[in-house]
């Protein structure tokens, strides 16, 4: 929801990035408030998943320009653990898996850590267990995923759904989501949908990267960004997606390149 | 590579320091003369010189093993000092009071009270010091179940039987060139004798100390459980850093009568040498025990971390019909460590039973090689074992081998073995930084759970131990 003079949590200004000395990024500009869902879509190989990792502080990537702020502090110079701590949480669009730790306790770690950071007391093993519970039954999630090791032969849409519990536990402020979507049923894509929509509110924000506009019938953005070559080309509200779902993206550059 | 992690630097080996103590030390070299000289210290009996005379004929003739995955320059062994105790004011010493203050001080700086009043309160400790034994606590607590733990050079005077009988008996001098070595001029090390169905009241420790550049240790267990008895022995080990290599050449020899049972565990943390591979011990270890009755059971336990390079396969005998041999093993190395280790599990008796459960984590340019045989023997009848070797890599330049060898002579044997290499990798770092772990913690935590099935073997204190121990030896190591 838009809500007048809300809090900035991201923002974003001629970000500049490279992997390899590839140059992925090249200028990108994003302002996200507190209360909104934001969309971002776009080809392949356009720079979204690049985007969503430099958020989040991943070590292959060197920013060569640009700025980000996020609730006023200077994102860039954060460490990825204190990004995560601060509140940026990440949906891999690949769960990697971690074999022999298992998912409760990889949950409580990574509860505490963001609690302590907080100067929270961190929760016990029975405190945590509540917790869980409670939040299982929003991603509607089997108990017996917790004692497995994490991700760890877990199906595409289990895995994502467990993403989707890591949000629920550690309630970010900007909530990234690399394509959930793919990868899910019809009834896991509603309830992971209803899941993030529980889990947004007036405090934070949630920006959701897809291909899909069936994933905007169900988690309704207040902006859509359309990615090419490491830049947003053209934002609109939600009617671009059925734009683009119907015309593809070459009708976006056209337009552009004609300059309307 | 993210900055925390390249951040996170290697923990310094804590127990790196060297004590300033005289001490009896014999000129280098290995003769004959030198095998006598160290007879005559220890003023053995007579069957002593003949063991240590009879293995160092055969060592004469023997060469060093060259098939392990290990490179190391050739040792000179006229430059080895194999001798050296801490001068004691007293040669036979009544009580802890009278041991050199300069002493009970470095055990107590590596976590090892010896005074009554701070000693972990279940565990008997056995203190090594270069080649002697210095003190063993709780005897008298023990001597009331009938139960011996003394040094060996104590045994060699006090239970001359039982030395004379078990001695070899496991381990033969000519076994191999280190055993072989080792027979001819062990020093001290540890004795335990378990009577017949006595389960023993607490668990027994021996703690190996390196103090002396120049000097190997050699050093000799031996643990004898009688019928139906039960004891859980554990040896940890440190070393001072010194730019040279050390020997350390030691055999363990365990004895398991008709349903006894012998847990053996050790934590070993040798100085390793530095980043570049400079200096460490060379840890060339034979550690064998015999389940001669039926219906017992050994169990080897190891969580190696130290050590320029281990050469060491704790194996079983499984002479008794229904005798069980176990080996839980955490290998880890890092930097330019090498480690082939590994078990022998030979089943003999019928329904023998064997499990391997072996972990091995290379980090840094180490080498970490898991070499294992399982034989089953032509009349094993039901005889069964079952294998699982896992390798954890960390980073990119690190290495890991595995080398079952199975020979089986029996159609009814059945042997299984799994393998797997998993790799902690940048994603999975990144994945839980993401999450809000940091580096350290991560390693740790895949480390913990990589190495759960291990670890669970250890007595609880040592497990908590096992933990921290591998979490400092991996920092920096990733990044
Ligand atoms: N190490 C690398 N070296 C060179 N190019 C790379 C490297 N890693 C990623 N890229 C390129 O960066 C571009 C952006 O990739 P990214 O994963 O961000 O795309 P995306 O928009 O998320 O695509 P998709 O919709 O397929 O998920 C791609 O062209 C990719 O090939
Ligand atoms: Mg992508």
């Amino acid at each position: 929801m838009i809500i007048d003079n809300s809090e900035v949590i991201l923002s974003v200004r001629d970000l500049t990035a490279e992997i390899d000395g590839n140059q992925i990024l090249k200028g990108l500009t994003l302002e996200i408030k507190a209360g909104e869902i934001h969309a971002i879509m776009g080809p392949n190989g356009s720079g979204k998943s690049t985007f969503s990792k430099i958020l989040a502080g991943h070590p292959a990537y060197t920013v060569t320009g640009g700025e980000v702020i996020f609730k006023g502090k200077n994102l860039l110079e954060l460490e990825p653990e204190e990004r995560a701590r601060e509140g940026v949480f990440l949906a891999f669009q690949y769960p990697v898996e971690i074999p022999g730790v298992s998912n409760t306790d990889f949950l409580r770690a990574s509860c505490n850590a963001r609690r302590k950071h907080h100067g929270l007391p961190e929760l016990d093993a029975f405190d945590f267990e509540d917790l869980i519970q409670e939040k299982l039954q929003i991603v509607q999630m089997d108990p017996s995923f917790l004692s497995r090791s994490v991700n760890q032969g877990f199906s595409g849409g289990e895995k994502k759904r467990n993403e989707i519990l890591q949000m629920a536990i550690l309630e970010p402020k900007l909530g990234i989501l690399d394509e959930t979507d793919s990868g899910l049923d019809i009834d896991a894509l509603k309830i992971v949908a209803n899941g993030v929509n529980q889990l947004s509110n007036a405090e934070n924000a949630m920006l959701v990267i897809t291909h899909y506009q069936r994933l905007l019938n169900y988690i309704v953005p207040d902006f859509i960004h359309v990615m090419e070559g490491g830049r947003i080309l053209t934002s609109g509200t939600k009617e671009l997606a059925l734009e683009l779902e119907a015309r593809g993206y070459d009708w976006v550059k056209e337009e552009l390149a004609v300059g309307v | 590579m993210s900055t925390t992690a390249k951040n996170l630097v290697n923990q310094p080996y804590k127990y790196g320091f060297v004590t300033q103590i005289e001490s009896d030390t014999i000129p280098p070299g290995l003769s004959e003369d030198v095998v006598r000289l160290i007879w005559a210290k220890k003023n053995e009996p007579e069957f002593m010189l003949d063991f240590r005379l009879k293995a160092y004929r055969k060592w004469q003739a023997m060469t060093e093993p060259n098939w392990a995955a290990v490179k190391y320059p050739p040792i000179d062994y006229q430059k080895i000092i194999c001798y050296s105790a801490p001068k004691q004011k007293k040669a036979k010493l009544n009580s802890l009071e009278e041991v050199d203050p300069t002493l009970l001080e470095t055990f107590e700086k590596l976590g090892i009270p010896l005074s009554e009043q701070k000693r972990l309160s279940n565990v008997a400790v056995d203190a090594v010091f270069d080649s002697v034994s210095i003190a063993t606590t709780f005897r008298e607590k023990l001597a009331k179940e009938g139960v011996i733990f003394c040094s060996i050079s104590e045994a060699v005077h006090e239970y001359p039987e039982l030395v004379q009988k078990y001695l070899g008996s496991v381990v033969p001098t000519g076994d191999n060139f280190y055993a072989a070595l080792n027979s001819a001029v062990f020093s001290d090390g540890s004795f335990v004798y378990i009577p017949k169905g006595v389960h023993c009241p607490m668990e027994l420790s021996t703690y190996f100390r390196i103090n002396n550049g120049e000097s190997g240790q050699f050093e000799r267990t031996l643990i004898i459980a009688e019928e139906g008895s039960y004891v859980s022995y554990l040896e940890g080990c440190t070393a001072p850093m010194f730019d040279t290599n050390q020997l350390h050449a030691a055999v363990v020899e365990l004895v398991a009568l008709d349903n006894a049972e012998i847990k053996y565990s050790t934590v070993q943390n040798w100085y390793a040498g530095d980043e570049k591979g400079k200096g460490g011990i060379y840890n060339f270890v034979t550690k064998r025990g015999l389940c001669q009755g039926v219906n017992s059971k050994i169990s080897w336990t190891q969580v190696e971390t130290g050590s320029a390079i281990t050469w060491k396969y704790p194996s079983c005998v499984l002479i008794g019909d229904n005798s069980v041999g176990e080996f839980y093993s955490v290998a880890l190395t890092n930097n330019a460590q090498q480690a082939d280790t590994g078990t022998k599990m030979i089943h003999i008796g019928k329904n023998t039973r064997s499990t391997i459960i072996s972990k091995g984590i290379s980090a840094g340019r180490s080498e970490n090689s898991y070499r294992g045989l399982v034989k089953i023997g032509p009349n094993a009848e039901g005889a069964r074992n079952y294998s699982q070797c896992d390798s954890m890599l960390i980073g990119d330049n690190a290495r890991a081998n595995t080398f079952p060898y199975i020979q089986v002579q029996n159609p009814n044997g059945k042997v299984e073995h799994e393998a797997s290499t998993s790799k902690i990798g940048e994603d999975q770092l990144f994945y839980l930084a993401q999450r809000g772990i940091s580096a350290e913690d991560a390693v740790s935590m895949m480390i913990s759970g990589f190495c759960k099935d291990v670890f669970s073997q250890l007595p609880m204190e040592f497990a908590v131990e096992a933990d921290r121990l591998l979490s400092l030896k991996l920092e920096g190591s990733v990044g």
